[in-house]
């Protein structure tokens, strides 16, 4: 029964995303309402699958077979894969709703739905995938459904360039991936994730190969997590409309690399030194956003930074081998997250889509239900004891002060900014005046149909991280996490709370104009500057070196040679060509003398 | 009483004479009708080794036959010769060979 439910929750968004396409384009208030009602049946579906509990492995097309290969869309439905599941489907159907209002007038609206529908779709195969060619085609899959969103204004310049940079940048992640799935079929002839689990615990590959596989796997979580250094693309993927950016770039594709990373975590324990790699990767991407963070003025680029973040915090748990802690941090991470990125949709909306947290202000009172419920996320994020956020955060820097003594003071310290900069942007936006009577002075609370989201994913970033929660949803394991117990990385999480709440009160409180100016911080330690002359000069290079190549061989031996080969011997021959008659007649008789002479001799 | 030595010498002169006007003289119809001059030092030259050239009394016929088709061919020759100087001619105002050269490469 589960996989037959399985098939629906895949194939439901895709009719729905073809339907939109193929005859609905016009229509686009039934277009949303399409979409919209297959998110809804396939998170209604998704909770009976988590709650059959019977898990299997079922082949919906056997694609091909060459040998030993055998390629296919097979789902592998467990306790890891429902879970996550769920997460999808519930903060999917959430954002569907919600933008039922958000893009209400849009022009692209039912544009703007198919694609959303083709996300759930590609975002489904990722989560069921069985093995690692289906997830690769899915990963792709996302890979144009969020290059179609980011760029769904695409009339914008910046939007269009957006949608450019993500695609570009996650194509170098994915090729490492690519390459890293075809080491692993070399070395063990399996291709799906149960077959390499036993290949690898019987310890067929060599050491070394085993470490560079995996981090060619990793590659593929490098991009399309976001962490560094391909994290560039996905502050810019913030020109996508919000609901977009809740959904994909907070919630799920950008959490599906670390859901890779646990799928093969079996991978990353046996990996040796290549483990270490992933964690200080997780970690210096989690300092250097949470950096990044605390000096932008765009709220949704506050988020960005913060996502990226918090992902790096993912990533470190897997690569610190305790991918539980990660996931369920992905778990929390995707209902608070998606909440702040629908608030702060909500705060757009309501503020003309102007996104300058510094002409915002005094919102408090304007948008009860909007402050409340980021303010309930807010504090889920920046792990205010017993909140969803604090559990899991609490599982992490118990996994980091446990294996290494340097990545603890590293997470510890990204908590302490995480709390920093939310507590900035939160003061910013909601108390003091409002700074712009433009912006801030018309702003009203939002619809009904995006509160109820809002509230939704509140209550969920609140609760979501006790076992009640937890427990159905990722397995009876998790129980263990939200059990407070006084450790060194509790009084070290709540000491940083305590001291970036602090900070960030104490300098922003009151203030309208940014009290300090850190350049280096407010430029992302100029990446984007970094990036762009490392390709220029690349391009350059290989244009320099493709030039001489051109001007010596092509032009000189290739052209050049031809015409002057056919010069030189046109120049010799034209001298027969006298144009005198006689000299012809000439020519004629010696040559019938010479053929009588070879005749007779 | 003249021998096919003789005939063959006033042949080859014949042929001789038409050669050195085909290659030195400029004037297209000389050299036109230098050309026709060797065709028939070559028919004299045929012509005499028929009649020298005896079986049973009888000469050798096929030198003249030879000699007939040769006539033939040059009649063609000559009409299509002629309307080629002629169109030059009209075309180009001259008949001198060294102006005619824009077939130079």
């Amino acid at each position: 029964m589960t996989s037959t439910y399985a098939s629906i929750i895949l194939l439901f968004p895709l009719f729905s995303a073809a339907a939109i396409l193929l005859g609905l384009k016009k229509k686009a208030n039934i277009s949303a309402l399409v979409a919209t009602g297959s998110a809804l049946l396939t998170l209604v579906l998704s909770v009976l699958v988590l709650n059959a509990k019977e898990w299997s492995s079922v082949t919906l097309l056997q694609w091909s077979k060459v040998g030993g290969l055998e390629l296919g869309i097979d789902l592998k439905i467990d306790q890891l894969s429902s879970g996550m599941m769920l997460v999808v489907t519930g903060v999917g159907a959430l954002v569907h709703l919600f933008s039922l209002i958000y893009m209400k007038k849009d022009a692209g609206k039912a544009r703007f739905f198919a694609g959303l529908s083709l996300f759930m779709f590609s975002m489904t195969g990722i989560v069921y995938s069985a093995n690692l060619a289906m997830m690769f085609i899915f990963w792709e899959l996302v890979g144009v459904s969020s290059y179609i969103l980011i760029g769904h204004w695409f009339e914008k310049n910046s939007a269009a360039d957006a949608a450019k940079k993500a695609f570009l940048t996650n194509r170098i992640g994915d090729f490492g991936f690519m390459i890293g799935i075809l080491l692993l079929w070399a070395a063990t002839r399996e291709i799906s994730f149960d077959g390499l689990s036993n290949a690898v615990a019987a310890g067929n590959m060599a050491p070394g190969l085993l470490a560079a596989a995996t981090l060619c796997i990793f590659c593929g979580t490098v991009g399309k997590s976001a962490q560094f250094p391909l994290h560039v693309w996905l502050p810019d993927a913030m020109e996508g409309p919000t609901p977009v950016s809740a959904l994909i770039h907070a919630a799920t594709m950008v959490a599906a690399g670390v859901y890779m990373l646990v799928r093969v975590s079996f991978l990353i324990e046996a990996s040796g030194w290549a483990a270490d790699v992933i964690a200080w990767i997780g970690g210096i991407s989690a300092l250097l956003a949470a950096l990044m963070a605390t000096q932008q003025n765009d709220i949704k680029r506050v988020l960005a930074y913060s996502t990226l973040s918090q992902l790096g915090y993912m990533v470190m748990a897997c690569g610190l081998l305790a991918s539980e802690a990660g996931m369920f941090h992905l778990f929390t991470h995707a209902w608070f997250k998606a909440g702040l990125f629908l608030g702060s949709g909500a705060i757009i909306y309501a503020c003309h889509h102007e996104q300058d947290i510094w002409k915002m202000g005094g919102l408090k009172d304007k948008m009860p239900v909007t402050f409340a419920t980021f303010g309930l996320c807010t504090a889920a994020l920046i792990a205010v004891p017993f909140t969803s956020g604090w559990w899991s955060k609490e599982a992490i820097l118990e996994a980091a002060y446990k294996n290494d003594g340097l990545l603890f003071p590293i997470a510890a310290g990204t908590a302490l900014l995480t709390a920093f900069y939310m507590t900035r942007l939160f003061v910013v936006v909601f108390f003091g005046k409002g700074r712009d009577s433009h912006v801030a002075g018309h702003a009203h609370e939002v619809p009904m149909l995006m509160r109820a989201p809002l509230i939704i994913l509140a209550v969920l970033a609140v609760l979501a991280g006790f076992a009640l929660i937890a427990g159905p949803v990722l397995g009876d394991e998790y129980a263990k996490y939200s059990q407070f117990h006084f450790s060194v990385p509790a009084i070290v999480s709540i000491l940083t709370l305590a001291l970036g709440v602090g900070l960030g009160l104490k300098l922003y409180a009151g203030r309208d104009r940014e009290p300090v100016n850190i350049k280096l911080f407010a430029n992302k330690f100029y990446f984007d500057e970094l990036y762009a002359k490392i390709v220029k000069l690349c391009q350059d290079s290989v244009a320099a070196v493709a030039r001489v190549l051109d001007g010596l061989l092509i032009d000189g031996v290739g052209v050049g040679g031809t015409r002057g080969f056919a010069n030189m011997t046109g120049n010799a021959l034209r001298r027969i060509q006298s144009g005198n008659l006689q000299g012809y007649a000439c020519l004629f008789g010696a040559g019938v003398l010479v053929i009588v002479l070879l005749a007779l001799l | 009483m003249t021998t096919l030595n003789d005939y063959l010498i006033a042949s080859g002169l014949l042929f001789s004479i038409g050669l050195f006007g085909v290659m030195f003289r400029r004037n297209i119809i000389v050299i036109f009708m230098c050309l026709e001059m060797m065709l028939n030092a070559a028919n004299l030259s045929l012509v005499a080794f028929s009649r020298f050239n005896t079986s049973a009394g009888l000469p050798d016929y096929n030198g003249q036959m030879l000699v007939f088709f040769i006539i033939t061919v040059a009649a063609a020759e000559v009409a299509v010769g002629l309307a080629i100087i002629i169109a030059m001619f009209r075309s180009r105002r001259t008949v001198d060979v060294d102006e005619i050269s824009s077939m130079k490469g």
